[in-house]
């Protein structure tokens, strides 16, 4: 993920200058970067830096549909409003939609999956992310479920 | 585990996911416990004719201990169930039901027969729910060499649609085996005491070529295979020329006759003049289409049809799925759009089934 990029570029550029450096990093990664989830399964993490939230489907969704055969994706560029479908990942079994869980702008689409949709099952919090989209309502975010409440609805959906 | 016309089934057994269970069964040998569905015995001396009465096959010219698909039919043509009906003799046949339908066929044997043994007091038709019993499907090219390494009886005789009992096991327990299944494939259907359903399962599932296979990859085979599900593809509103099941109905059936089936002028009507509608086969561009997507003609303008099943085939790695259009748009080539979440695709209707079957003949 692009927060870990200057990270690695800098412990091969100047010594003296990594610790500080990755500290740094460190610590506004923990500070600002959050992962959360929806009640669809969904996860969002939010870089408010750059405004960009990746999206994708979490761990639980994978294992409840099987493997994924299809992945749709919005086209970069279009505008959603949270709770739109965006999309669908598909398994043989079933097709399940994607919402989008903030509004904003697409901003990418991970291409890999029209090729790889296996990352779905493979890497669903990392490789197999779905997309960016650059928030409009960053409070939206705010509001989704943090990794103990997503816990909890998971314990409750089985 | 899902439920399932009232039972909790398996979708897939431990971690196989669905592609790999599906395409075990293309290349080895997969295991259904299809134990669910019901089975059905119906003897005495006017049991062909009471058969007669609620299906269209020609089950005087079935041969003994040789199986047809054939369909249940309520007073309008329309399709009850869907069954496969062994004879082994003119006074004893062997019945399979989906357990999906089991209160309504229930309701029409019970109906049916009241009323025919009272207009037939002297020769009544007795009517058996095999309770308990179990009922396996061996499915796959390996199947055959599975099932003949654990019985003396030769199978090698025994061709597709033709049933044979068997001694299976090292206990040597007498099952009913019936070459057939719903995968396209070739493979067995065996019915097994109720006592002995758990050992025999073990014997089988045993063998290093066999794999357990849950509800999902039966799907998937049997689309492939373009066979019917009922509740999705057919329905009491459908029926047998609809749903391109034509051949089901026994030519000597279409005269007039002393025992007619069930909606028999609505059958006949639709044969020589078409139906309405009829189910065909699609491969769809882009995303699968699945139950309840709306089929267009290749304008867009106008809706035609409707989707019953679709999936992704993990065999062809396209997009199959069946459904029914209205009449005329039906021939194969024929370029449709199909409707997935709002967006109009590329559809033609393909002839079915979509995977070549391999039958052992």
């Amino acid at each position: 993920m692009s927060v870990f990029r200057p990270l690695l570029r800098n412990v091969t550029t100047t010594r003296f200058r990594i610790n500080t450096r990755v500290w740094t990093n460190t610590i506004i990664s923990k500070r600002f970067i959050a992962t959360r989830y929806t009640v669809d399964h969904e996860w969002v993490s939010f870089d408010p830096s750059s405004n960009i939230g990746t999206v994708g489907i979490t761990d639980y969704a994978q294992k409840a549909l099987g493997d994924v055969v299809f992945v749709e994706l919005p086209g970069v560029g279009s505008e959603v409003a949270q709770s739109d479908p965006i999309g669908a990942v598909e398994s043989v079994k079933a097709a399940s939609d994607i919402y989008a869980p903030v509004s904003g702008i697409i901003e990418e689409i991970n291409e890999t999956l029209s090729d790889q949709p296996g990352l779905l099952n493979k890497s669903p919090m990392k490789d197999g992310w779905l997309a960016k989209i650059k928030l409009s309502e960053p409070s939206e975010f705010e509001a989704l479920l943090n990794d103990e409440a997503y816990k909890a609805h998971c314990e409750g959906s089985e | 585990m899902v439920p399932f016309a009232g039972w909790s089934m398996p979708l897939s057994y431990g971690d196989v996911g669905q592609i790999a269970a599906h395409n075990h069964v293309r290349t080895s040998a997969g295991l259904f416990d299809v134990s669910h569905m019901l089975q059905h015995r119906f003897s005495g001396p006017t049991s062909q004719s009471f058969l007669l009465s609620l299906c269209p096959s020609s089950l005087h010219s079935l041969s003994p201990f040789t199986s047809t698909l054939s369909v249940f039919l309520n007073e309008s043509g329309g399709i009850i169930d869907d069954t496969i009906i062994t004879k082994h003799s003119s006074d004893s046949f062997y019945v399979v039901t989906n357990a999906g339908r089991s209160t309504e066929d229930c309701e029409m044997f019970q109906t049916a027969l009241s009323k025919w043994n009272a207009e037939n007091p002297s020769d009544v038709v007795k009517w058996e729910v095999l309770e308990g019993w179990g009922l396996l499907a061996l499915q796959g090219p390996k199947s055959s060499e599975v099932l003949q390494s654990l019985t003396g009886t030769s199978l090698e005789g025994v061709n597709f649609g033709q049933s044979v009992y068997a001694e299976i096991g090292k206990d040597k327990i007498k099952c009913h085996v019936a070459r057939g299944g719903y995968t396209g494939e070739d493979g067995f259907e065996i019915s097994i005491p109720p006592e002995n359903t758990i050992s025999i399962t073990e014997e089988i599932s045993n063998h290093p070529d066999v794999q357990l296979i849950g509800l999902g990859a039966r799907d998937s085979l049997r689309l492939e295979a373009g066979m019917c599900l009922y509740g999705h593809d057919l329905d009491e509103t459908i029926s047998p020329v609809e749903a391109g099941l034509s051949w089901v109905i026994g030519k000597d059936r279409r005269t007039s006759e002393e025992i007619p089936f069930p909606g028999k002028s609505r059958i006949l009507e639709e044969l020589s003049n078409a139906p309405t509608r009829r189910r065909v086969g699609f491969e769809v561009v882009g995303a699968p289409a699945r139950e309840g997507c709306k089929v267009f003609d290749a304008s867009g303008e106008k809706e035609i049809g409707v989707i019953t099943s679709g999936i992704p085939s993990p065999t062809l790695g396209t997009n199959i799925a069946m459904g029914y259009v209205i009449n005329g748009q039906h021939k194969k080539g024929t370029k449709v759009k199909i409707e997935v979440r709002k967006k109009l695709r590329e559809g033609i209707v393909k002839s079915m089934p979509f995977v070549p079957t391999k039958y052992y003949k």
